[in-house]
């Protein structure tokens, strides 16, 4: 059996690449198309580290067959900051010492950066239940939390 | 070099034919939130992977003149919740779906991949139950239909035919006055699979409960109609005689076994407190009107 | 010794060196890592909890295309029982034992054999290929069954008190005489409690890739919370010698303990070795959650006597804890710091080492220190209710203080202990009312805590860069935000900007030798070693510019990153800016650097004392921590921002540990929960925000005062919930975790 070919865009970059049809999108980002950004946590969709954007949809990589990237649109980690430019909660994280290992933090940032697009007003409950599948065993979730709020309110405010 | 291979039909004849051909090495992919785990873990081992996300009849939501709703079977929860009417009028069909896993679980999982992967705990079946679902399926000898409660024939084990897809799920027009809600009992406040789920849907004219429907969810090898509970249900004011008798309909209904996630004891002892609350959220529902 | 208090870095919450890398995901943790030809290996797993393993046939395997090495217990350094060789914290006999299976197969997951073959997939496929011949034994898995007269024995060599047993070691301190004291006691409550394995419960499971040349030149990058471990360990395992291998410690993404010790290095080493190829093996979230050492399982029963005004005369403990299939259960966290935090004038505390037939532990975060505290501060909580005394009040009149000699020997120096209860009882969680909720138990409980903290081996060197700026290299894995408070430290030293900075953690070719990240010591004993390399560097600055004045070096002065001449020559030159030196280095003398190896003293031990605040679903015995406050005696907080990050993750890992995390076994006797799904670690909608409170009562004994923080946050925790759900239930909980079906079976016994 012969591999499939896939043809998708990742970050607003065509890509293409080869996979076994049970790979899943996680082995096709960590392995051909090494971006390693998105991590291996569980496999299971149980921690949320290997977040990823699908057409606009939070999703986890693990969970998605390699093969469905086929002329989909593909957003990760990656694909977060503009070059040299932050995105306001990749820069609100540092501030606020919202990340320790930084093992979960890929697929925070991802998860955080489509909860405000999604509401750009959450409540600390809404922050919490929305980030419930983002697993961190480092940080007690604390300043992940406050992290998301501020970043919130400062893009509202229009800074 | 693995001997799997993928297909993505466009259209439902297409589909049945090669998940037909393939027999039991087939397996039908939705939002492959229990094949790509059950893969990964072995305890699958497909031949012939068939992805039903292209078929336009299973990723689409209706609702029709008279105000039934026909929801395609692979629509993923997040896709349900945005709909504009469809959380208005199912609300605890709606919460129900979108409680199985995480955000990034819910952009994915379907209720007819709930359904027929068919565990006893499954969080969307209790609700859809309660709601008085039709599933609609079709295979090699055409379509049928079915209701909800029958689907289910064991863990990990449905009714439908060899070469039979899940179509859609039908939820019956809504009469006015009526509710509906689902609850479950996980031990932290995400991210479990349920201890019990208990889904309730009823309709109150002048108080008074007309009709009543209850679905109770990791009790028992399937999800559970419990037509004992909404007896005590219907024709009362769902006042505490009621609610308890209905309680204790559940508890009775309980076969459910001791493992990782709960005791018998346990489950049995809050099947009864799930049910009044639950219905008294379907109750305050019902009664603000849909 | 300088306590600086005058401070522009020491202090200030900046960005973490590190944290670029990690926000954007170019951070490389281990499993990141690739080298061209590498291939991949796989663990065959033993899936009887005890079995003799008779023989190994890997024939089948080897003859799989695509395989390129197998590894057996033949292939690794045998360590005979009768000689111990330690190794850190560690004896060989054990690890190499533990890193592969023997004699025995004595857990399920036990590694068996390894294989490394082209494709993931063909070393899974190789491993199902082995066929091994196991003779099943009887298994004993918790304590009372590890401890029956006829429990199946886990070690024949195993002797405890000249009989055949499954106790592997025994721990005692003693201070005064407990007979008297209880004799005088006018109060005394004595409790059993339990307590089940948890998990350190990092994201990132083990990962390695190891590349070996065929002269045993070897590389090995992994994950892990120290490089020189890996090295030694590995060398040791297989024969090698430390100067062939070079061990890089890659980003580590959690350990807490977990990962102070190696599972797949040596493994991965051996099949490099034999294939020629570099080999690279990643565990599954499966194969960290049964072959990875969880910490103990306990059981604690603790005795404490008084007198009526609240004198604690006498304290008594005796710990029972789990160490798997192998010795070395923490007992000295349990025995040595349960009752610290208390002068107590009469003290028997003893720990037991526990064999059964799970996997082997490793360290967790104060290891055996949230045991024993879980039972001693569930003790105090209730003799504080049958004096009726403030619990914080009883903890304060029995405080441990400068001078008092501790239960576990040492007398000790000035402390922060009273300051934590002080702190605590002043906090307005303290006194604000708990609210009501219809439908729900609300309580408030508080406990406090004790660790240790380590000095110990530490290198570092500080370079001055051609251009003027500084390049501090480490020798411990930073799991905590280390580099950020290392270059605070730097910086305010050198009074130069902190990005000028740059702070990079050493691989063993790169650095001296360092000591394992853990024990709270990484700042610690970073800090001594970079402060005297930091000294020794602007000493070569001051005589670099007195040269260039002509002056002595005794009259140039460092400050605010130049030498300054001081009087009587103050003002006669401009200041000369490390940029300018630097600029000059080579004809003044060469490169200006400089770098210290030592052995840290001077750590002293840190104290907590947490506010817990529960409500409980009395219907369905569901227990939520609606508020949390930990104050902690911190020395000085660096980088304050990353010493509260310490606080909040060890609180949450408490909650954890107290509601719901457990090793669940089948009947089998195997991990029936080995994943995130049914492993149930506090997700973020579970907690509520953790505040914290940092007093700062500088250690003496170290240039900036600092004590170690990372550990101590864990102590306290279970207790305070405990003594929350208390406070809310009016029963007391001695087993853990505290998950609904044991508490609404306890609130429906009490009626």
């Amino acid at each position: 059996m012969s591999k499939l070919h896939v043809s998708t865009t990742i970050n607003g970059e065509p890509m293409e690449f080869l996979c076994e049809p049970n790979d899943t999108m996680l082995d096709a980002l960590r392995g051909p198309l090494a971006l390693t950004g998105s991590k291996e946590g569980c496999a299971s969709g149980d921690c949320g580290a290997c977040s990823i954007m699908l057409d606009d949809r939070l999703v986890c990589s693990c969970l998605m067959l390699s093969a469905e990237a086929e002329g989909r649109d593909i957003r990760t980690i990656e694909g977060m900051a503009r070059g040299e430019h932050l995105h306001p909660l990749q820069q609100k994280f540092l501030e606020m010492a919202a990340l320790q290992c930084g093992i979960c933090t890929s697929g925070m940032l991802v998860a955080s950066d489509a909860l405000l697009k999604k509401n750009p007003r959450p409540s600390e409950e809404e922050v919490r239940f929305w980030l419930a599948g983002n697993l961190c065993r480092c940080t007690g979730y604390d300043k992940i939390v406050r992290a998301v709020l501020e970043t919130a309110a400062e893009m509202r405010a229009g800074n | 070099m693995t001997d799997i291979r993928y297909l993505a039909p466009q259209t439902l004849d297409e589909a049945i034919g090669a998940f037909a051909a393939a027999g039991s090495a087939a397996r039908i992919l939705a939002g492959g939130t229990d094949l790509l785990v059950q893969m990964r873990s072995g305890a699958v081992k497909p031949g012939l992977i068939v992805d039903i996300k292209k078929i336009s009849e299973l990723t689409t939501i209706e609702e029709t003149a008279d105000g039934s709703f026909r929801v395609g079977a692979a629509v993923p929860g997040a896709v349900l919740a945005e709909h504009p009417r469809f959380g208005k009028v199912w609300p605890g069909v709606l919460e129900a779906v979108n409680l199985i896993g995480s955000t990034q679980v819910q952009g994915r999982a379907s209720a007819g991949g709930n359904l027929c992967n068919s565990s006893p705990a499954a969080d969307s079946v209790p609700a859809l139950i309660a709601a008085g679902a039709i599933v609609t399926m079709q295979g090699p000898n055409g379509r049928r239909e079915m209701p909800v409660e029958k689907v289910p024939a064991g863990p990990g084990r449905t009714n439908l035919k060899p070469g039979e897809i899940l179509v859609s799920f039908t939820l019956p027009p809504r009469p006015p006055g009526s509710g509906d809600a689902y609850l479950r009992m996980i031990p932290r406040t995400e991210m479990d699979i349920a201890v019990v789920g208990c889904g309730v849907s009823l309709t109150l004219k002048d108080g008074v409960c007309t009709a009543a429907r209850v679905g109770l969810g990791a009790v028992a090898p399937t999800v559970l109609l419990v037509e004992a509970a909404a007896k005590a249900l219907i024709g009362s004011k769902l006042d505490d005689a009621a609610l308890n008798a209905a309680a204790s309909a559940c508890s009775a209904a309980c076969r459910p076994i001791d493992d990782k996630r709960g005791t018998i004891v346990y489950r049995t002892r809050i099947a009864g407190v799930l049910l009044k609350r639950t219905a008294a959220i379907a109750a305050k529902r019902a009664a603000e009107g849909n | 010794m300088n306590v600086i208090t005058n401070n522009k870095w020491i202090g200030q919450r900046t960005i973490r060196p590190d944290g670029v890398d990690k926000v954007t995901g170019r951070a490389a943790f281990a499993a990141d890592t690739t080298m061209p030809g590498q291939i991949w290996g796989k663990i065959l797993r033993s899936p009887h909890p005890h079995a003799r393993i008779k023989s190994i046939d890997t024939s089948k395997a080897e003859a799989l295309p695509g395989v390129k090495a197998v590894v057996t217990a033949k292939d690794i350094v045998d360590f005979p029982i009768d000689k111990s060789v330690i190794l850190g914290i560690q004896d060989m006999r054990w690890m190499c034992r533990n890193v592969m299976a023997r004699e025995k197969a004595l857990f399920p997951g036990h590694p068996v054999a390894a294989v490394a073959a082209t494709t993931e997939a063909i070393a899974a496929k190789a491993c199902e290929l082995i066929e091994v011949d196991y003779e099943v034994l009887p298994w004993a898995i918790e304590i009372d069954d590890a401890l029956k007269p006829d429990a199946p024995i886990l070690h024949e060599f195993n002797k405890f008190e000249g009989k055949l047993s499954n106790i592997a070691g025994k721990l005692e301190v003693k201070k005064g005489d407990i007979v008297k004291g209880f004799a005088e006691a006018e109060v005394v409550i004595e409790r059993t409690f339990t307590t089940r394995p948890v998990h350190q419960g990092y994201i990132e499971p083990h990962a390695c890739l190891v590349s070996v040349a065929a002269d045993n030149k070897t590389t090995i990058w992994s994950s892990s919370q120290g490089q020189f471990m890996v090295r030694a360990m590995t060398a040791y395992l297989t024969g090698f010698p430390q100067s062939d291998i070079r061990a890089i410690p890659a980003e580590i993404g959690g350990g807490f303990g977990g990962k102070t010790i190696v599972y797949l290095e040596p493994l991965a080493t051996l099949l490099a070795k034999k294939s020629g190829r570099p080999v690279k093996m990643v565990m599954t979230r499966e194969e960290v959650m049964r072959a990875t050492g969880p910490t103990s399982g306990s059981k604690s029963t603790v005795k404490i006597g008084a007198r009526k005004d609240g004198t604690i005369v006498a304290a008594q403990g005796t710990f029972h804890l789990q160490a798997g299939a192998l010795p070395g259960s923490p007992i000295r966290g349990a025995v040595g710091c349960s009752f610290s935090p208390y002068d107590i004038p009469n003290v028997l505390s003893v720990g037991y080492d526990v064999l059964s037939n799970r996997s082997k532990v490793a360290a967790y975060r104060a290891p055996g220190a949230p045991i024993g505290a879980f039972a001693v501060e569930c003790v105090m909580d209730e003799l504080a209710e049958a004096l009726k005394m403030d619990p914080l009040e009883l903890r304060l009149k029995n405080a441990a203080r400068q001078g008092t000699k501790a239960a576990h020997g040492p007398v000790f120096p000035r402390i922060g202990y009273i300051e934590t209860l002080e702190a605590a009882q002043a906090h307005p969680h303290y006194s604000e009312p708990l609210g009501k909720l219809q439908g729900r138990l609300r309580g408030r409980g508080v406990a406090s805590g004790f660790w240790f903290n380590a000095g110990g081996e530490s290198s570092a060197q500080v370079n001055i860069t051609e251009d003027g700026n500084v390049v501090v290299t480490t020798g411990h894995p930073d799991i905590g935000g280390s580099r950020a408070a290392i270059a605070n430290v730097c910086a305010e030293l050198l009074g130069i900007d902190y990005r000028r900075v740059s702070v990079l953690i050493g691989d063993t070719a790169s650095v001296g030798f360092s000591n394992l990240t853990g024990g709270s010591r990484v700042l610690f004993a970073s800090a001594i070693v970079v402060t005297q390399s930091a000294e020794k560097v602007i000493t070569t600055l001051r005589e670099r510019a007195a040269k260039i004045w002509e002056i002595d070096p005794e009259a140039v002065k460092w400050e605010n990153g130049a030498a300054h001449p001081a009087s009587p020559n103050a003002g006669q030159f401009e200041p000369l800016t490390l940029a300018e030196l630097a600029a000059k280095a080579p004809q003044m003398g060469g490169p200006i650097g400089a770098g210290v190896q030592l052995n840290t003293e001077g750590a002293e031990g840190g104290f907590g004392t947490h506010i817990c605040d529960v409500e409980v679903d009395v219907e369905l015995g569901i227990v939520r921590v609606i508020r949390y406050t930990a104050v902690q005696d911190v020395g000085r907080a660096v980088h304050p921002g990353y010493v509260e990050g310490q606080m909040q993750g060890g609180v949450a890992q408490g909650i954890g540990w107290a509601l719901n995390e457990e090793y669940i076994y089948n009947k089998d006797g195997k991990v029936d929960n080995p994943g995130f799904l049914d492993y149930r670690m506090p997700v973020c909608s579970d907690l509520p925000m953790i505040d914290t409170v940092m007093v700062e009562v500088p250690n003496p004994k170290h240039p900036q005062g600092v004590k170690g923080v990372g550990e101590v946050p864990l102590v306290p925790v279970m207790a305070a919930v405990a003594n929350a759900v208390h406070n809310a239930l009016g029963r007391r909980f001695c087993s853990l975790p505290m998950s609904p079906p044991k508490v609404l079976a306890e609130l429906e016994a009490k009626g």
